[in-house]
């Protein structure tokens, strides 16, 4: 492996910790702007001037911002998130399994829409504008555009209540089976991939068919391949860099645009954590879930980047 | 190397087409769909082990016949009528057998080869790949066969230039490699569609010299296709002359440029021919470029050494060599399109500006550009008259009435009639486009105009005719013209003076006749010696005789 390769590596990683800085700046200045103060909220309505003045002394609120910006900073870059508002705990933690709730959702769901929605891609492309594809794209682009909502209380009716498979609630706690685990989540990973499975099916179909019109295709085709080897052997590995980013793109969809599907079946992950401290003013809560959704997502696209640089042979056999 | 279960029919032919009809539909701009006549009643025969050239322009059909022969119809041909009778059957009635034959009986040698491979799969995966497919041998059995085609096709490092990416080969080398490829699995027939168009005059000659040899030795039968009938008459025994997707012409290759019977494949064989009087230098040039030292990527690749060359007023000076060797960054640095590093550029006594920004409307003007491609130069929006009309505007700051009746008379100029103010560049053939951007170019009445490759994309005549055109406008305008070129056939037809670069250096110039005359640099004679003649045997000859490898080899 050459050394352009590492060089473009090392800047895209290096652009990427710069760009969580960024975020860090502007989640801090997002939640210094939004009304309301924190003392005031923690006490409540009936406290006294004093009491308040003591408090905000001693939360540090009368430094100037970029002081409080980079004592929030460094307890950020030593692992320490604060302690939450409402209820004194420490974030690091409570965040901690939250997240860890997310991912396996995440993950799971990822397992099913990833290979579902390439697969789908390819035979869409091998029966282009026939009847297969049409039926690929219809049912695909139904789900999209309904809103998960919509297709969460679907699935809660049909199969939760009226078929009785699966809970309609997905409360997972520790020291679940790992079978149970995956019977709570069926119904919102379900919702998930049907919500990310037409923007990653779509692409591929895309990027395959663009690829398509190559001379090389032409070229496996004179040489008596079959349409599905051409289309798997000679353009999707052309086709992978356009394919890695949306793929990425969903991926980061699924860890943080969750906060609708984990409210609907009350699941225990950080977009119900969010949610309930947005409710409650707790700001330090929000600006800790602000920057772990931003790095989530950050980190997801560098891996595309990088991704979409090792798929490509010029770059890692330079002349 | 050829097959020996005897699969060739009882009439010893083993290929066999006749009366074939392809047909296609077209969606014209703004019309209804039409179906158009591809090629029609085209009959042809071939032995085992025998070669036929298939000549003509572009759409006259020879890449649809060819590829006939593997039963694929190219962007939604279709075949709608004869026979192909490939080893005695009919494989036309058999679609799902076509499979079975392509990559197998009967192999493909694409015209660029750097787009027929795949980027993303090594050499050796690609080249093995039909014959692991159809089951001819075992992978291991392909490999060394392939490994025995590289020696054989005289490729560097025979065992293991497999390893690489396409892109880490030059174009020469990946032409040889996909005659390869094509031999790989021993297949009965291969269709060569223009595989050495896209080379280097000094280049194509070792790839033909290659192709020849592994057709000799392997004893495989070709179909091979170019519009360039002195290459196709060093490799076939009989030729077919296409026009308009019919047979013009149909013989041995001997009789073919010997004695052609049709006026067309007359005009084909004697298609260089411009008579073309030198002129006298003038004592004060019109432009003049003095030890200009250009490079790319802020000075780390030279691609310009110490260039110094002057154009006369009215005078051609051709600039020849291959690609690579500097001749366009040459029309650039003049353009002001890349800054030179050292020397200097000036116009009628003056020095120009280095930066094209720093350049004055009139600098502008003075110098103008036709390119390679005229598709590409035109807004595909914009009709024939916007096109030629915007410099009249842009400079001469004309309108209305006045513009249209100079677009009209430039239209004359280019020998187009009115009828083609209100077209869309799509609607041209390839030589008529070019011919636009002349007169887009002459509308700015400049004094010199770069032509960079010009006449390249075009078919021989048409061709002809541009430079023809060109020369005529020369002498009614008075302007000059910088003709980038690798072809020394132009050359010979347009220049007064002639400018020899090679790796960024000029390395031969002076007046046409001077540069033309022996003794020759070694360069210059591997140029001069690598531009195929209409003569069979040329090919032995002029290989033997060489002093120099060619710089892409």
């Amino acid at each position: 492996m050459g050394s352009p390769v590492l060089k473009l590596v090392a800047q895209r990683v290096a652009l990427g910790v710069l760009l969580l800085f960024a975020v860090s700046v502007l989640i801090f200045a997002g939640t210094q702007i939004l009304p309301g103060d924190v003392a005031q909220s923690i006490l409540g309505q009936a406290a006294t001037p004093q009491a308040l003045a003591n408090l905000r002394a001693q939360l540090g609120l009368n430094d100037p911002a970029y002081v409080r910006y980079f004592r929030w900073l460094a307890g950020l870059l030593h692992g320490d998130l604060g302690h939450a508002l409402s209820n004194g705990q420490d974030i690091a933690t409570s965040v901690g399994d939250r997240l860890k709730n997310t991912l396996f959702l995440a993950f799971w769901a990822a397992i099913v829409a990833v290979p579902l929605a390439i697969t789908l891609g390819l035979i869409a492309v091998r029966h282009k504008d026939g009847f297969i594809d049409k039926l690929i794209s219809a049912t695909t682009l139904a789900t999209i555009s309904l809103p998960e909502f919509f297709i969460g209380y679907v699935l809660i009716y049909y199969v939760a209540v009226y078929l009785q498979w699966f809970p309609s609630v997905s409360t997972v706690y520790d020291g679940m089976s790992f079978a149970d685990r995956m019977r709570a989540i069926a119904l919102p990973a379900t919702t998930l991939t049907l919500v990310v499975l037409a923007h990653m099916m779509r692409m591929t179909r895309a990027a395959i068919l663009n690829v398509m019109q190559s001379a090389y295709i032409e070229t496996a085709e004179l040489k008596g391949l079959s349409p599905f080897e051409i289309i798997r052997r000679h353009a999707f590995p052309n086709a992978i860099a356009p394919i890695v980013n949306v793929v990425m793109l969903n991926l980061a969809y699924l860890v943080v645009g969750v906060v609708v599907v984990e409210v609907i079946f009350v699941y225990p992950g950080m977009g119900q954590y969010l949610v309930d401290h947005v409710a409650k003013r707790d700001i330090p809560v929000v600006q800790a879930c602000g920057i772990i959704f931003a790095a989530v997502y950050i980190c997801l696209n560098i891996i595309a980047d990088i991704a979409s640089i090792l798929s490509n042979p010029r770059l890692r056999h330079p002349k | 190397m050829a097959r020996t279960e005897g699969k060739t029919s009882k009439t010893g032919k083993l290929l066999e087409i006749h009366n074939l009809r392809i047909e296609a539909t077209v969606y014209p701009p703004g019309g209804d769909p039409e179906n158009v006549v591809i090629v029609d009643d085209v009959s042809l025969t071939l032995e085992p082990g025998k070669v036929l050239g298939l000549i003509g322009e572009s759409g006259a059909g020879k890449s649809t016949v060819g590829l006939s022969s593997m039963g694929y119809g190219r962007g939604g041909v279709r075949i709608t009528g004869g026979k192909v009778i490939l080893n005695g059957r009919d494989i036309l009635k058999d679609r799902p057998g076509l499979r079975k034959l392509r990559g197998n009986e009967v192999c493909y040698v694409a015209q660029s080869a750097a787009a027929a491979f795949n980027p993303a799969h090594r050499l050796m995966r690609q080249v093995v790949e039909a014959s692991v497919k159809h089951g001819v041998c075992s992978r291991a059995e392909a490999e060394r066969r392939a490994v025995a085609l590289f020696r054989e096709l005289s490729l560097p490092d025979p065992e293991h230039i497999g390893e690489r990416f396409p892109h880490q080969v030059s174009g020469g080398q990946l032409q040889r490699v996909m005659t390869a490829m094509a031999l790989c699995s021993q297949p009965d027939l291969i269709v060569f569609d223009e595989p050495t168009t896209a080379l280097d005059v000094t280049t194509q000659i070792d790839v033909l010299a290659a192709i020849k040899k592994a057709i000799r030795d392997t004893g495989v039968a070709a179909l091979y296709i170019t519009h360039d009938l002195a290459v196709v008459a060093q490799v076939s025994d009989d030729i077919m002359v296409l026009r308009h997707g019919k047979k013009v012409e149909y013989g041995a290759t001997q009789q073919i440029i010997g004695e052609p019977k049709e006026e067309y494949t007359r005009a084909l064989v004697s298609v260089h021919h411009i008579a073309h009087e030198e002129k006298k230098p003038a004592p004060q040039p019109l432009l003049l470029v003095k030890n200009v030292t250009a490079s790319y990527g802020g000075g780390t690749v030279k691609v310009l050494k110490n260039v110094s060359v002057d154009i006369n007023a009215g005078q051609t000076l051709a600039v020849v060599g291959e690609s690579g060797s500097g001749k366009s960054t040459l029309a650039r640095a003049i353009t002001g399109l890349l800054p030179p590093s050292e020397g200097s550029i000036s116009f009628e006594g003056r020095t120009l500006p280095p930066r094209l920004a720093g350049r004055s409307k009139e600098d502008l003007r003075q110098l103008q550009m036709i390119y390679q491609m005229a598709d590409v130069a035109m807004n595909p929006r914009q009709t024939v008259g916007t096109i030629i009309g915007r410099p009249l505007q842009f400079y001469f700051g004309m309108r209305g009435r006045e513009r249209k009746e100079r677009v009209l008379e430039l239209l004359d100029k280019i020998e187009m009639g009115k009828g083609f103010l209100d077209r869309y560049p799509a609607e041209l053939s390839g030589g008529q486009k070019q011919r636009v951007c002349i007169a887009r170019s002459l509308a700015a009445k400049p004094k010199l105009i770069i032509c960079d490759e010009v006449t390249s994309a075009l078919d021989p005549l048409v061709a002809n005719g541009i430079l023809k055109l060109l020369l005529e406008l020369q002498k009614e305008e008075n302007v000059a013209y910088l003709f980038i070129t690798h072809d020394l056939a132009t050359v010979k037809s347009i220049a007064d003076s002639i400018a020899v670069m090679y790796r960024g250096e000029v390395v031969r110039y002076g007046p046409k006749s001077e540069v033309l005359k022996p003794p020759f640099d070694a360069y210059t004679d591997l140029l001069l010696s690598s531009v195929p003649q209409m003569q069979v045997g040329w090919l032995e000859k002029a290989i033997s005789g060489r002093r120099m490898e060619a710089a892409g080899n």
